[in-house]
């Protein structure tokens, strides 16, 4: 008798010790759009940076209040001049093929951003002009011009360092079944469905990673979104609207996490594009002065975002290091907008606003509309699919274009191309020599405390002239079960799968 | 009868070259830079050369089209520009879970549809005949998002019975995969359902009245004989054709009960190209669904033909 009852306790403790070892934890994670080609050479959507927070580690990371840090770096120096950058390497680090992480597989990785057909880092790091190979653990990138924004660049998909193995084979096919050094191993990907990671046994810094499987799925209705994570369906969900997050405090199973982004909002003003530019709008920063100040930015976070944005003026949010204090949101004031339009000659200017046909984007314009009318504004708004307004603002067929940039952990990525002479998307034409020298001179410095400086130079002058006004910055916010802790909330907006548990 | 197939097969092909040149001819009217559009928040003007050329987005119109038709000729319906993958193995991809949609959908049709319209014929004028109408109004005028987000909330959020989006393949589990069509597939044939009841009340009325229908009750056949026998089997000949109509309607794509659902189908695949401007996407998924769509109506032609004798004189 005691040995059928040894047997079956012996059983029963094999069989629980079976459970324990496949139980498996799962984080599935809801996302606001389906992802694209999962290659950091030529990707293009913010969502698949999420994604590759997974699985491609990066030579450098940011912290949570913007610091940069390595992360397959461990350190860096610049010499030179600033004109060139020697990065110090982790050593033992391996990629999910079971390659090598080094110096070697960083200078392919660096080049083929560089230098393969429609990549769409080589724009970031185009400063670059040769990589070399000191030691097995070291490189040095030399720069045409000191460009200390390189760093940030390094911290985002341009320093997601690839396995030479993985990219020599599947060519422009890498995105497929993409092979890096981050924490989750690519297992599949069914288009507009899942995107599912397995935990890479052998990754660097495996002390960290407590979940073993992370299922990703675009789900891009925000009600349908929320209605997944209150079923159970998802355990996570990223940027839900700010018109759910009451519901969501309200349910005792549920958390959510906020930060402010590093992008923002704003309306880019016609000020030379060809014939559109030609109206009291785009030709006089008094007029635009007035729009700017008939603009109740604290009202419409309130009345449209629940207060949960953050009112901005500027290419930063007031929260970041480089956010110029001395220049703070400015409040409404229609008397003084009024004066300004009066001493403009335009007492009642017309224009018409472009706005992506989104909810939220036309909300805002219709507020903008109605805010500006006080001050005697007529404003036409002009409802447009995003991919055609993208065409019209770039060729110049508007007079202003409501629109967003998901921002970059640099300043200078929110700011040089949008505003310097003939910069890419510089949709507006605005040019002023003086902010270039300003915004060149920001480039080519280290010091955050001298850059500063000259960013609050430029800011002197691009808040008087106005070819964009900046309205207000977004807040990531995120919602997840009470069953999963650990979760740090980054600027960037990016979910580090580094201290994730699912209880 | 194979001279009737043969001339039918025969026009399937120019139906599906003048269909193609529509495909093509439409998707140039989107409006906005396809090149423009994929090269992402950054807009580098290098990419979008190298995309434009790529895509071949810098050739003139009649050239794009014979690439294209040249491609498909050889079973190359191109490559999605967004996911860097083939247009053919989306279409693979998506096709079953597409179909199993559309064929649970209709089966909920036809279950909640015939029988409906059969007893509200049977019963007309009486109680049972207005309330059937009334489902019928019901199903017709329910916008499918609506009521595919009040199922979500009700069997979902609130009881946590069923999944409220995804699909899981058959072959990986069964039940699961059930549990997350049920409700798309109700939502779909509901409004399905509403149709049919209404054809299969209309043709049951008609037929019940006609004289060979009374013969069979002057004859002392049951009533259930004569309804189920003679008269059904006569009213479904334009159910059937409308079942063919509705089912090659649903495997185009349910778009917004996709949309709802995040059912990986074409509908999805379909709106998601049509806003990435994901060229070949849009073009290969509505060659397929329309090549599909011809199909199922020569299916049923085929049918009518052989169940109708009036056409083979």
């Amino acid at each position: 008798m005691k040995g059928i009852k040894l047997a079956v306790f012996a059983g029963a403790m094999l069989a629980a010790s079976a459970g324990i070892a496949s139980a498996e934890s799962t984080l599935k994670i809801g996302l606001a759009e389906d992802p694209d080609i999962l290659d950091p050479t030529i990707a293009r959507t913010f969502v698949g940076r999420i994604v590759f927070a997974s699985i491609c580690d990066k030579l450098f990371d940011i912290t949570p209040d913007l610091k940069i840090v390595g992360q397959l770096a461990t350190d860096y120096k610049w010499v030179d001049d600033n004109k060139g950058l020697v990065i110090s390497l982790r050593t033992g680090v391996q990629f999910q093929d079971g390659e090598p992480m080094n110096a070697a597989a960083v200078k392919a990785s660096l080049q083929r951003h560089l230098t393969m057909q429609g990549s769409t880092r080589k724009g970031e790091i185009a400063s670059v002009q040769s990589i070399d190979v000191v030691d097995d653990h070291t490189v040095k990138l030399t720069l045409s011009a000191p460009f200390s924004p390189l760093l940030a660049a390094l911290a985002d998909r341009a320093g997601m360092i690839l396995s030479p193995k993985a990219a020599e084979a599947l060519g422009d096919k890498f995105g497929t079944a993409p092979v890096c050094a981050g924490p989750y191993k690519f297992v599949e990907r069914v288009a507009q469905d899942r995107i599912v990671v397995q935990k890479f046994d052998n990754y660097w810094d495996k002390g960290k990673i407590h979940v073993d499987k992370i299922v990703f799925q675009p789900i891009p209705d925000n009600s349908v979104r929320v209605a997944n994570l209150r079923s159970g369906g998802l355990d996570f969900i990223e940027r839900v609207a700010p018109t759910d997050v009451p519901q969501i405090r309200g349910d005792s199973k549920l958390k959510v996490t906020t930060i402010g982004e590093i992008g923002y909002q704003g309306i880019t003003v016609n000020v030379d594009n060809g014939p559109q530019s030609k109206n009291p709008l785009g030709q006089d920063a008094r007029v635009r002065q007035a729009l700017d100040l008939s603009i109740d930015r604290a009202a419409i976070n309130q009345a449209l975002f629940n207060g949960e944005y953050i009112p901005g003026n500027q290419w930063v949010n007031p929260s970041n290091p480089y956010y110029v204090k001395s220049l703070p949101v400015p409040k409404r004031d229609i008397a003084k907008a009024k004066a300004l339009l009066k001493e403009a000659g335009v007492e009642h200017p017309s224009f018409t606003l472009m706005v992506p046909n989104n909810t939220e984007a036309q909300q805002v314009g219709q507020i903008i509309q109605s805010m500006a009318a006080e001050a005697g504004f007529d404003i036409k708004l002009q409802a447009t699919e995003f991919a055609s307004a993208l065409k019209l603002a770039t060729e110049g067929s508007m007079q202003a274009f409501q629109i967003g940039w998901s921002g970059r952990v640099d300043p200078d990525g929110n700011l040089y191309n949008f505003v310097a002479c003939g910069a890419p998307l510089n949709d507006g034409h605005y040019c002023n020599a003086e902010v270039d020298k300003e915004l060149k001179a920001a480039r080519a410095i280290d010091d955050p405390a001298e850059r500063l400086k000259h960013y609050t130079a430029a800011a002197q002058i691009l808040l008087k002239e106005l070819p964009i006004i900046y309205i207000y910055h977004r807040q990531w916010i995120y919602a997840y079960s009470t069953k999963v802790e650990g979760f740090t909330p980054y600027p960037d907006g990016l979910i580090r799968p580094q201290g994730l548990m699912v209880k | 009868m194979l001279t009737y197939l043969i001339r039918r097969i025969a026009i399937i092909i120019p139906t599906l070259f003048f269909v193609s040149i529509i495909i093509f001819g439409l998707q140039q009217l989107l409006p906005g830079d396809p090149a423009l559009a994929l090269a992402g928040e950054e807009r580098d003007p290098q990419v979008i050369a190298f995309l434009r050329h790529k895509y071949h987005l810098d050739e003139p119109l009649p050239v794009r089209y014979g690439l294209w038709l040249g491609g498909v000729l050889r079973g190359d319906l191109g490559e999605s520009v967004r996911i860097n993958k083939p247009v053919l193995d989306l279409v693979l991809e998506k096709l079953p879970v597409t179909a199993e949609l559309a064929g649970m959908a209709i089966l909920i049709a036809l279950l909640i549809g015939i029988p409906a319209g059969v007893i509200s014929a049977v019963k007309n004028g009486t109680i049972i005949d207005y309330g059937a109408n009334i489902f019928a109004l019901w199903g017709l005028s329910t916008p499918n998002f609506w009521l595919g987000f009040l199922l979500i909330l009700l069997f979902s959020v609130d009881l946590g019975v069923l999944p409220a989006s995804g699909f899981v393949p058959p072959g990986e589990d069964l039940g699961k995969n059930l549990a997350t069509l049920v409700m798309p597939a109700f939502v779909l044939g509901n409004a399905i359902a509403a149709v049919m009841m209404r054809h299969t009340r209309s043709a049951m009325l008609q037929v019940l009245s006609a004289d060979y229908v009374r013969t069979a009750r002057a004859k002392g056949l049951d009533e259930r004989t004569v309804v189920l026998k003679h008269g059904l089997r006569n009213a479904l000949i334009p159910v059937v054709t409308l079942g063919a109509l509705e089912f090659g309607q649903l495997l185009s794509g349910a778009v917004l009960t996709e949309q709802v659902f995040t059912i990986p189908g074409f509908g999805k695949l379909i709106v998601d190209a049509v806003f990435n401007r994901d060229y070949a996407v849009v073009q290969g998924v509505v060659l397929c669904t329309a090549t599909a769509y011809i199909v199922l109506n020569l299916c049923a032609d085929i049918a009518y033909f052989l169940v109708n004798p009036r056409l083979r004189a």
